[in-house]
């Protein structure tokens, strides 16, 4: 990432409201031609899930790499547990982004190293943690998602689904404040992805997370969701509850639900 | 995304047709440049705190282990063969004698370092890009860089610092292989006793042979891992993209392996005379 380390902070704590998690105003993005993301606002409150629906393409993912600035936005203002994500240096944005965990859409494991040493990485500079903390995380991580026995395999050797929850179990690991999830139950079973779903809720209640949700599993909206919004051509189109959302005057926001 | 019309394109072809050439070359210079400023990255994220000692052992290893056979065995086979073919010609002016350092000289010199940068280059510098690209291509960077660790650092710093420090090795590894690939080719012809010839060898070999080239070797190492992982970490297009960064690291550190070596020999030649 090519930013600009020494930008003067000329004050970080930018938040008016300290009961967001994540703040996000007129973002704008485009790839070329392509208006990605063209006026996005969004807020988090702390300790809330907020699902994302949309259409296949329609920038969701695009929305939350721009949070973790794995993607520039073009324009907008992007404020994180009162960090304003693009005024703040390298190394303090490393340390916000330790606080933020990242579910990728493709799971993004580390193909060279096994099921355990993927587990271990969020860890490696912990320096509280003993070994046997580290141990006890990694075992625990991997029982919450049904994954214990497959601890000594190599990503490679694991299923689709496997992988997806092996990527979630690295994300929850470092128990983060905010969770950035990029379509945690796309190619389960519908037994697995209800499991998934409802330890997406479990991870909420216990470490009070505030969560942004990718999905177009709409059981797993309606189990976790505390709140819904719509993506459509680069808007947010449509906010509410699951209820509220499902009786939509707008019928293509209604065919979501059907 | 072809949304010209018809005229748009047109317009497009005559204005940009002449400039073709211009265009290569811009590209030429832009990756230079690109590459430049890559390396620079690479000394300033050396020198801050946080080295990965432990990665950088076991990249280290990782080159040496996986180059040692083939640099074994191209060395042996160097020392053989040179010194079987200049055996007649010396034979002829009657300097027989002057074999095994004419050849340890060769050795040191030139074809120990060239030969072993060139087999790392294809063996270590397309591993490294592929490896990078697939990680690049598959998010795995990514997945580095959100969960606080500098992906920077920790691949390519790592694999850099192994290069420069392997290649001087296995280099060294190389030409001792190969002087012994020569006492066997000598031994072809006459006999002779391995400290004889390993006298012999080194009654020639001077100060100005050995650093040199051993100076060079660093440069060899560093050209592989930057290449190496300036391709890998800044491919794209999927996994089309990881097969093109491997192809292009060895390619490009092959050449800058020689452009490097025609540098030393002129720098070299400045201090010797
Ligand atoms: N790095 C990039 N470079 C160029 N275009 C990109 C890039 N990333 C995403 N896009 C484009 O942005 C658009 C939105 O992509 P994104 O991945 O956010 O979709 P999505 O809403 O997550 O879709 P899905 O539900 O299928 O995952 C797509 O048209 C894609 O082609
Ligand atoms: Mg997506």
């Amino acid at each position: 990432m090519d930013r600009n380390t020494e930008v003067a902070v000329p004050e970080k704590r930018t938040s008016v409201n300290d009961d967001f998690a994540v703040e996000i105003q007129h973002l704008k993005k485009s790839f070329g031609d392509l208006h990605v993301l063209k006026d996005v606002n969004l807020t988090v409150r702390k300790g809330e899930n907020l699902v994302v629906l949309g259409k296949s393409g329609s920038g969701k993912s695009v929305l939350i790499k721009c949070l973790v600035q794995l993607i520039e936005p073009d324009e907008g203002k992007l404020v994180i547990l009162g960090n304003d994500v693009s005024a703040i240096s390298n190394d303090e944005l490393n340390v916000l982004r330790k606080k933020i965990g990242f579910l990728f859409q493709s799971a993004a494991l580390y193909d060279s190293m096994t099921v355990r040493e993927n587990l271990e990485f969020p860890l490696r500079d912990q320096k509280k943690l003993s070994a046997q903390d580290k141990e006890n995380l990694v075992l625990e991580a991997l029982k919450s998602v049904g994954l214990s026995k497959a601890i000594d395999k190599m990503p490679a050797e694991l299923s689709g689904g496997m992988r997806k929850r092996l990527g979630l179990a690295r994300t929850l690991i470092l128990k983060p404040e905010i969770i950035l999830y990029d379509e945690p139950t796309t190619g389960l079973d519908p037994v697995t992805a209800k499991d998934i779903s409802k330890l997406i809720l479990e991870v909420q209640k216990k470490n009070k997370t505030s969560s942004i949700i990718i999905t177009h599993d709409m059981q797993c909206a309606r189990i976790t969701a505390n709140r819904i919004v719509v993506f459509k051509d680069g808007y947010c189109v449509a906010e509410g509850t699951y209820n509220e959302l499902e009786n939509a005057d707008d019928p293509w926001v209604r065919s979501f639900f059907q | 995304m072809a949304r010209h019309n018809l005229y748009d394109s047109e317009d497009e072809i005559s204005e940009k047709t002449p400039k073709i050439p211009f265009r290569h070359l811009k590209s030429f210079f832009l990756e230079v440049s690109l590459i430049t400023s890559f390396s620079f990255e690479f000394f300033r994220q050396l020198f801050r705190k946080g080295f990965e000692f432990s990665e950088t052992a076991k990249q280290s290893y990782k080159i040496g282990y996986n180059s040692l056979p083939l640099v074994a065995i191209t060395g042996f086979i160097m020392g053989l063969v040179l010194t079987m073919q200049s055996q007649p010609t010396l034979k002829n002016f009657g300097a027989e004698a002057w074999l095994p350092a004419m050849v340890g000289v060769s050795l040191i010199r030139e074809i120990g370092p060239v030969i072993t940068a060139l087999i790392c280059a294809g063996k270590s510098g397309s591993g490294i890009g592929a490896e990078l690209a697939s990680m690049k291509v598959t998010e795995q960077i990514d997945a580095m860089e959100v969960s606080g660790t500098n992906p920077f650092k920790y691949l390519v710093v790592t694999r850099v610092v192994a290069s420069m420090l392997m290649i001087p090795v296995l280099a060294v590894f190389a030409d001792a292989i190969g002087i012994f690939g020569s006492y066997i080719g000598v031994n072809l012809y006459g006999d002779i006793s391995f400290r004889l010839f390993i006298v012999q060898v080194f009654e020639k070999v001077e100060f100005m042979d050995i650093f040199p080239a051993f100076i060079k070797t660093f440069f060899f190492g560093f050209a592989i891992g930057i290449i190496g992982t300036y391709k890998g970490y800044n491919a794209e297009n999927g996994t089309e993209g990881v097969g093109y960064s491997a192809n292009s690291s060895v390619v490009i550190a092959s050449l800058l392996i020689f452009i490097i070596d025609l540098m030393a020999v002129q720098i070299t030649s400045l201090f010797s005379y």
